[in-house]
């Protein structure tokens, strides 16, 4: 049991590291955020699962900074995305699709009701 | 054998908060800087709790608890800082 702890702390360190390494070679800042806080978001829980495999009596903090790591760095990650983008940080030159640009297409605009028609 | 596997992880963590900082440092923008902040501090967790583990202490997790919450906070109001000012 102890083993098996231990192997999956060792896991969730790769993750974390494999995380650290993709926030250094990604190219813009959005795939930084994607890289480093998915990676490392799995590196965390699976270290802290092997924990508790390790000290089964330390179960309920573990669990408690478990769910609390779930819970909050998704949100941390996403409205810092959303900041990135509101400050016109550039993208990479190699985007293909940017869906969150409002549209200066006047086709893929819906039709507006004309207000002033009376 | 436990040992010898919680050695090489403590490794790799410390590793990924060097290439962390290295990212710190170089980061051209603002995001890169916090989201290299938050890859730290989240990898720190991680590190709290193997230090628990070795001196046997539960009292450490309390303060991965709180470090965790700060973090948490310090990034929400970056953010908000950096999108519509405080």
């Amino acid at each position: 049991m102890e083993e098996l702890g231990a192997i999956i702390v060792l896991i969730g360190s790769i993750f974390l590291f494999l995380g650290a390494l993709g926030l250094l070679r990604m190219p813009d800042s959005y795939t930084r955020i994607q890289a480093g806080t998915k990676a490392s978001t799995l590196g965390t829980l699976l270290s802290l699962l092997g924990f508790i495999l390790l000290m089964p009596s330390w179960w309920g903090k573990l669990l408690i900074l478990i769910v609390f790591i779930m819970l909050t760095n998704p949100i941390s990650s996403h409205v810092l995305a959303r900041a990135a983008y509101h400050i016109k940080t550039p993208l990479t030159p190699r985007t293909v699709v940017d869906k969150y640009k409002p549209s200066e297409d006047p086709v893929v605009e819906p039709t507006k009701p004309d207000t002033h028609a009376h | 054998m436990v040992n010898l596997l919680l050695t090489l992880a403590l490794g790799f963590m410390l590793a990924a908060m060097v290439v962390a900082v290295i990212r710190f440092f170089m980061g051209p923008r603002t995001t890169d800087r916090v989201i290299a902040f938050d890859v730290l501090t989240i990898t720190s967790l991680s590190v709290i709790a193997l230090i628990a583990w070795h001196t046997q202490r539960a009292i450490y997790l309390d303060v991965a608890i709180v470090y965790g919450l700060l973090s948490f906070l310090g990034v929400i109001i970056i953010a908000r800082y950096l999108e519509k000012g405080l």
